[in-house]
């Protein structure tokens, strides 16, 4: 098991490294010059400029932070692999960089946003865990059922349609024709989170986003939820306890349950890491603070220091997750063995 | 066993594997083939002939649209003549999903969007594929270093938060639809080579195969000649699959503001330009994510209706 763990984080390092290259390769072809972005539309004068460029690593300087000159005077552009490498040995220091636009430090902003991307994530985990996995045994028990062919229906739809109109349909029930009908009575707030002049108690900012994030992978827990019972169900030793004349209901608990919860708990576990890289367009239309609105907006106003930075981290948070989810597999599951040939490559 | 279909791209690292093996099934009709069989078996499935036939609706519609939209709706792109009187109407006969702010019939925008999302769906899982294919043959035909740097180059990109990739491949490369087809496509490609990877590793180990190189085949005919053919089920249903999922990923990048620039209209851009009259005007989102979510399902039935009819496995890795 040490084994196994110990070659997982091994494998670790090459993607690790590959998407840190993709991301720094990115950021050097997008166009514009950065000092723009650090500067705006000022003119600056060029001894200011090129502070800014050795302050950002972009020209060389030396162990002091004086700026190398040339033999004709000009300053020497940091080649890209150098760039890289100090980038690479900065992060191994925990430093993330200095935003180009609001100079502060790119760890701070992403301490200061994760937070609302986990609280959101862990609200729809819950949802997606309890309402996917209940609506699948029920589908699975009452199989051909009214309820069977509902969840059936509704899974189906939630997976074709695209989850930030999901989300804007329960902005418009909720936020426009639910007050209407109940003359205002019933509401939830429709985006942002709760701040000092909230007009709701601070867990209601959380439904209608955490819906939205929950929706399309509650749509799958169910779908497997339903497949793997009906699966289990099939199996001898469900029979022979059958034979025994255990009752449905004991069967399901004791015997069928266990093991079809296993592969719906690894996919749940994944979904969770994928939560975790933050939600972009759930976040977007909430207006929600979290960390994928954040990197989306560094990428439109090009601040790659929080694009680099925060995707980092999110690829390394997503790959601890997946590393625990398969690593809990083994415990749930002895049949598995992990280090396996099965396991490689 | 029903696995997550491989469009959902919020989980893209779930990996489907397909083994074919149709090959038993095809000899049950000595003069049929295949093809034949498996469309003998879609027929019977309702739910992927319903799904067929409104794809086939969709594109016929979007196709045929300059003949027969009315005159005063024809340019998707022009606006009323007056357009302060027009400007979102609620919908009525005139226009049964009322019209834009700039006066324009929504129900007209629809119809021309779906040209403009269906050819990214169609292209992005073109490029993907292609990608893919060659991707994935090479690393399962020669394996090896090749399989190795291939598969680690797949990880990478599977490791990466899917939409903001894709996100930050339209900042680098700018956006408009041709970048959005080459985002999109650039991106899907390590699901169909791991897809047609595996389906390489168990047609290859066939006796025909190595027939065939005794015989002297070069390594390209092998694969275009013998394993391509024998893959090319699970091909099928993988991109048909797909198409649906790249055009959730057009809508996510037009909605964001980063794929489809207006005045083109994309179903994403119309539910974006819709968004800010949610309140007031919900019929401007309505219809296009209505489009949207018909389409994807239709998409998704139709491979499940290949899946079952050409009976390829599709598993989890």
């Amino acid at each position: 098991m040490i084994q196994y763990i110990v070659k997982r984080i091994l494998q670790f390092i090459p993607v690790f490294l590959g998407v840190t290259l993709i991301l720094f390769i990115m950021q050097n072809v997008v166009p514009g010059d950065p000092i723009k972005l650090i500067a705006g539309e000022r003119k600056l004068d060029p001894q200011t400029e090129m502070n800014i460029r050795a302050a950002h690593g972009l020209i060389e300087t030396d162990a002091d932070g004086k700026i190398i000159y040339d033999e004709n005077g000009d300053t020497i552009e940091t080649p890209m692999w150098k760039r890289y490498v100090t980038y690479l040995t900065d992060l191994l220091q925990g430093d993330l960089g200095t935003s180009y636009q609001r100079g502060t430090e790119v760890s701070s902003i992403i301490l200061q946003k994760y937070p609302y991307t986990v609280q959101l994530a862990l609200v729809a985990i819950v949802i997606e865990a309890v309402v996917g996995i209940g609506a699948g045994i029920i589908s699975a028990i009452k199989r051909y059922s009214f309820w069977d062919i509902l969840v059936t229906l509704v899974t189906s739809l939630l997976v074709a349609m695209p989850a930030f109109w999901f989300g804007m349909l329960l902005q418009l029930f909720f936020g426009v024709w639910l007050p209407g009908l109940t003359g205002g009575a019933l509401q939830l707030p429709i985006s942002g989170v709760a701040g000092p002049l909230a007009r709701y108690p601070e867990w209601m900012y959380y439904i209608l986003p955490a819906c939205t994030l929950a929706a399309v992978s509650t749509a799958y827990t169910a779908r497997i939820m339903r497949s793997q019972l009906l699966d289990v169900m099939n199996q001898d030793y469900i029979r022979t306890a059958r034979a025994k004349g255990l009752s449905k209901g004991a069967i399901i608990r004791k015997h069928a349950l266990k093991n079809a919860l296993i592969p719906v708990v690894t996919y749940v576990g994944m979904d969770f890491g994928a939560m975790l890289a933050g939600a972009i367009l759930t976040e977007t239309v909430f207006s929600w603070p979290g960390i994928g609105r954040e990197t989306y907006i560094a990428i439109t106003q090009r601040d790659w220091p929080i694009v680099m930075g925060s995707v980092t981290v999110i690829v390394l948070v997503v790959m601890i997750i997946n590393l625990i989810v398969d690593v809990s597999y083994a415990f749930l599951d002895p049949r598995i063995r992990l280090g396996s040939s099965k396991n490689e490559g | 066993m029903i696995y997550p279909s491989p469009l959902d791209h919020q989980a893209h690292q779930a990996v489907a594997e397909t083994t074919v093996d149709a090959r038993a099934n095809a000899d049950e009709g000595a003069s049929r083939t295949l093809w034949g069989d498996a469309f003998g078996r879609l027929k019977k499935n309702k739910l992927a002939v319903v799904a067929a036939i409104w794809i086939l609706f969709i594109i016929l519609v979007a196709a045929t649209a300059d003949l027969w939209v009315p005159q005063t709706l024809g340019d998707p792109n022009a606006t009323g003549a007056n357009m302060a009187a027009e400007s979102r109407l609620p919908p009525s006969l005139e226009h049964p999903f009322g019209t834009d702010t700039l006066g324009r019939d929504v129900l007209s925008r629809v119809i021309y969007g779906a040209r403009i999302s269906l050819t990214v769906g169609v292209v992005a899982t073109g490029i993907s594929t292609i990608i893919g294919l060659v991707m994935g043959a090479i690393a399962a035909y020669y394996g090896g270093i090749w399989d190795t740097i291939i598969m680690r180059l797949a990880d990478i990109f599977l490791a990466f938060p899917y939409t903001l990739f894709v996100v930050a491949m339209i900042a680098v490369i700018g956006n408009g639809i041709q970048n959005v087809f080459i985002a999109i496509g650039i991106l899907g490609w390590p699901s169909i080579a791991r897809v047609f990877r595996s389906a390489i590793l168990s047609v290859k180990e066939n006796d025909y195969v190595d027939a065939a190189r005794a015989m002297g085949a070069s390594d390209v005919r092998i694969v275009a000649r013998h394993i391509f053919p024998n893959s090319v089920a699970s091909i099928v249903v993988y991109a048909t699959m797909n198409i649906g999922g790249a055009i959730l990923t057009e809508s996510a990048l037009s909605f964001l503001g980063m794929g489809v620039v207006p005045p083109d209209p994309s179903w994403g851009t119309l539910i974006q330009s819709g968004q800010q009259y949610l309140q007031t005007e919900p019929w401007l989102m309505i219809l296009p994510g209505l489009a949207i979510l018909s389409t994807v399902l239709a998409f998704t039935l139709l491979g499940d209706g290949l899946r079952d009819a050409l009976d390829v496995k599709m598993k989890d890795a």
